[in-house]
């Protein structure tokens, strides 16, 4: 080919140099596979549209947050979506359909991809928690025909309450906006929030709103992963109000 | 890199340095595992300290047996190939392929089953679903592209592979990662990212194993004899500069401290899952496509005896295939809390998508012009073949899928598994099979498989399986969406969440009993691979003077 004088390069021709040199066919290679992801995903950092504005979203508290790390090693993701899709028997299933700016401090998110068991995006609150325990022990105990998995060693096993606390830290480190005085009571909330009669649960429920002060595994004399987990699921979709929320406010 | 001249006999720069760099790490791992306070954390410590040391002992004695001289470039002005890690990957991909469909028919049994999950908390559907899909798409596929991607490499560019410890230090490294995340799953160590479960140090270190496979697989092109870079090349280096990308932004985390196997990821919520299906999606476009049809570029043409159909369509379809994919990630997020514009994009570029798939069917299916009639005599080049149908046959219905008005049914239903699972099972498996059924004759110089007719066995037991498998999901995965929004006459809604549950049940033994002879298929499969490495009547005789073929 080098050897001939063609009378004009065809694109075939242009193209020759990809095939023959290694470097400008991995710099094509990058370019190509760049434009997609930029084009998509750079736009949600700046677009204001891209978060709602609502009332009523707060961190979670160091409780929720370790029941939510238990979630996520658990896999729960893998059966149970928290994502409610604006559709009618979705909102009439599950609630009203989910906002982004729900789920903004969801380090990593959990909208979850399969639904082999229901949404939970607004469980919270829907069932009580002796319910939530008997249904976690055995599932099938509750509802027959379930094919979730039981998970009586949740009630068993003692939550390690120093990994929540640190976990705490590195979520303000990347954005979550906890106060300094949350992080420092963070142990201290923990704890207060499984016992009402604690004297430190007021000063914690001030800390985060809406929070639920109870024991929640049945079981005062420990604190458990289940505690922790049943205080995340519990407060699932429960910060916004949506008697409150206006979705107009949010055209653009 | 640098060949001796002398007869003496040195430690090389290489195998020094690597020897250094694994005693510290052993030395590293050894101070985190006397500080950790996590069991299951501090039980990768010691297996990181373990595989140092071993690491470090196996170097010296490879190096106490090895001769003076590093082995040749060329014997007789023949290619002196580099066989040895490429025939462990391989080996590994067979040996992670049967432990990971196991599983999957385990967990397909469970959800069939529930009392399989033996309210355990490392048998959990939760847990071992993860354990599954990395073993088939990491473990299983990530060797076949690992021994593939050597054995083409070196082939298509006539030189022996770039790098002399590098290579092993590649298929090693990559198998001790497979350890490490999936023993982590079972022990609940996950940062709960699908398809990117391991958590930070199992990421780092699969990163440095990226990194040396990417530029022994570059230096070996680089140093290639023919002028050209083979097709199938450009799909591995798509395939491997594409998966570092994704690799590095979807797991951008902070760990909690260098004492705790937790880590936080950098997204949160709608960005996150951005990102995530930014991953998500094109782990499968690159790992489990432009890496397969890499495979399908050189073993297809091989085994065929053919050339390739046509170049021009391969250059179009390259190009074109490898841009639009990227794109594809928000059609897993439709109508969600992601804003509207990313999903129409999504969409849009998955419909797209379409053309540049068929475009690789086509050229593999074309490729067989004029040797159609091997189909009834070549058990493996009908496998490959059936592959590239089941390629045609995902990549149309994914396109489908993505639509939104499809996807507003189909979405969190199993009609996505079983899509899932006809290019997985279908179009990754059996174009596995079929290059691993090539390859060990090859790389064990055997004239041929030990039995054609148990090739056969596992191609209609598979094709069985799969058959099932599929068809089991649709109804299953059509029946549910559709249970979800039925109304009754009155305006309620007509099932609860759990009445469509129970109504999956015979799909859910249906399909475990496809994947069960998948499984069956599988381990036909590894017999006759076992027989065909050990026996001594299918050797090919060594030529008389310079063997083609260099030892491990």
């Amino acid at each position: 080919m080098a050897t001939e004088t063609p009378a004009k390069k065809s694109l075939w021709d242009r193209h020759k140099i990809f095939e023959t040199n290694i470097v400008v066919l991995m710099i094509g290679c990058l370019l190509m596979v760049s434009v997609g992801g930029l084009v998509e995903i750079a736009p949600l950092f700046y677009l204001k549209s891209t978060i709602e504005k609502v009332e009523g979203m707060r961190p979670y508290s160091p409780l929720e947050l370790a029941g939510r790390a238990i979630y996520v090693r658990e896999g729960c993701y893998n059966c149970h979506s928290q994502m409610v899709r604006p559709m009618r028997d979705e909102v009439e299933r599950y609630g009203p359909y989910s906002l982004a700016a729900e789920s903004m401090y969801d380090h990593p998110f959990q909208w979850g991809s399969k639904r082999t068991g229901p949404d939970l995006a607004r469980v919270g609150g829907k069932y009580s928690d002796e319910w939530q325990r008997a249904h976690l022990a055995n599932p099938r105990s509750i509802v027959p025909d379930s094919i979730m998995p039981g998970y009586p060693f949740l009630l068993k096993a003692e939550l390690d309450v120093d990994k929540a606390v640190a976990e705490m830290k590195v979520h303000r480190l990347l954005g979550v906006p906890y106060t300094d005085d949350q992080i420092k009571n963070a142990m201290v909330d923990l704890k207060a929030q499984v016992n009402p009669d604690d004297p430190n649960s007021d000063a914690m429920l001030k800390r985060y709103p809406k929070a639920q002060v109870r024991d929640f595994d049945g079981n005062p004399e420990k604190l458990t992963e289940a505690d922790a987990l049943i205080a995340y699921m519990q407060m699932l979709g429960t910060l916004v109000d949506f008697k409150l929320y206006d979705n107009k406010a949010n055209l653009r | 890199m640098a060949p001796t001249m002398t007869g003496r006999k040195t430690l090389g720069a290489g195998e020094g340095s690597l020897a250094v760099f694994f005693a510290l790490f052993a030395l590293l791992w050894l101070f985190i595992a006397s500080k950790t306070t996590d069991a299951a954390y501090a039980f990768h410590a010691w297996l990181f300290v373990l595989g140092s040391i071993v690491a470090v002992v196996a170097i010296f004695k490879r190096y106490m047996a090895r001769p003076a001289e590093a082995p040749p470039q060329e014997i007789d002005g023949l290619p002196n190939y580099n066989f040895g890690p490429i025939k462990f990957a391989s080996v590994m991909a067979m040996f992670w392929g049967i432990a990971g469909f196991l599983v999957g028919d385990i967990i397909a049994w469970q959800l069939a089953f529930p009392a399989l999950n033996f309210d355990l908390p490392w048998t959990n559907f939760g847990r071992l679903r993860p354990l599954h899909t990395s073993a088939v798409i990491f473990a299983f596929g990530g060797n076949v592209l690992l021994a593939t991607s050597f054995y083409v490499v070196q082939r298509t560019c006539r030189a022996r592979l770039a790098g002399d410890l590098s290579p092993w230090f590649v298929v090693l490294g990559y198998n001790f990662f497979i350890l490490v995340a999936g023993t982590g799953y079972l022990l609940g160590i996950t940062q709960g990212k699908e398809y990117a479960e391991p958590e930070w140090y199992a990421d780092l270190w699969l990163t440095v194993v990226w990194v040396v496979y990417f530029l022994v697989f570059v230096l070996t092109v680089a140093k290639r004899k023919e002028p050209h870079i083979f097709v199938a090349n450009w799909f591995y280096i798509a395939f491997i500069l594409t998966i570092a990308v994704l690799h590095l932004g979807n797991n951008a985390t902070v760990p909690v401290s260098i004492f705790s196997p937790k880590s936080v990821i950098v997204w949160s919520g709608v960005q996150d899952a951005m990102f995530q299906w930014w991953y998500g999606h094109n782990a499968v476009g690159f790992f489990l496509t432009a890496g397969f049809l890499a495979i399908m570029y050189y073993f297809v043409p091989k085994r065929a005896n053919r050339p390739i159909y046509s170049y021009r369509l391969s250059i179009i379809h390259f190009w074109a295939l490898i841009f639009l994919y990227i794109w594809a990630g928000p059609h897993h997020l439709h109508y969600t809390a992601l804003p509207d514009w990313a999903q129409t994009l999504g969409m849009t570029f998955s419909v797209m998508l379409w053309m540049p798939s068929w475009g690789g069917m086509i050229n593999g299916l074309m490729t067989l012009q004029g040797a159609w009639d091997k189909l009834r005599t070549d058990p493996v080049l009908r496998m490959m073949v059936v592959s590239v149908a089941f390629y045609g046959m995902s990549t149309f219905e994914g396109p489908l899928m993505s639509i939104k008005a499809v996807n507003s049914l189909s979405h969190y239903t199993d009609w996505t598994i079983g899509h899932v699972h006809s290019g997985a099972l279908g179009w990754v498996g059996y174009v596995s099979f079929g290059a691993l059924y090539c390859l060990y004759p090859w790389l064990w110089n055997k004239r041929d498989l030990y039995s054609a007719k148990l090739v056969n066995w596992h191609f209609w037991l598979s094709t069985l399986g799969i058959v099932l498998y599929v068809s089991a999901m649709w109804v299953s995965g059509i029946m549910q969406g559709l249970m979800w929004r039925a109304y009754t006459q009155l305006g309620f809604l007509e099932y609860s969440f759990v009445e469509t549950v129970a109504a999956m049940h015979p799909y859910y033994v249906i399909r475990a009993i496809g994947g069960l002879l998948f499984v069956v298929g599988s381990l036909i499969m590894a017999w006759n691979l076992w027989k065909t490495v050990t026996s001594q009547a299918l050797a090919i005789p060594a030529r008389p003077a310079g063997a083609a073929v260099a030892a491990a």
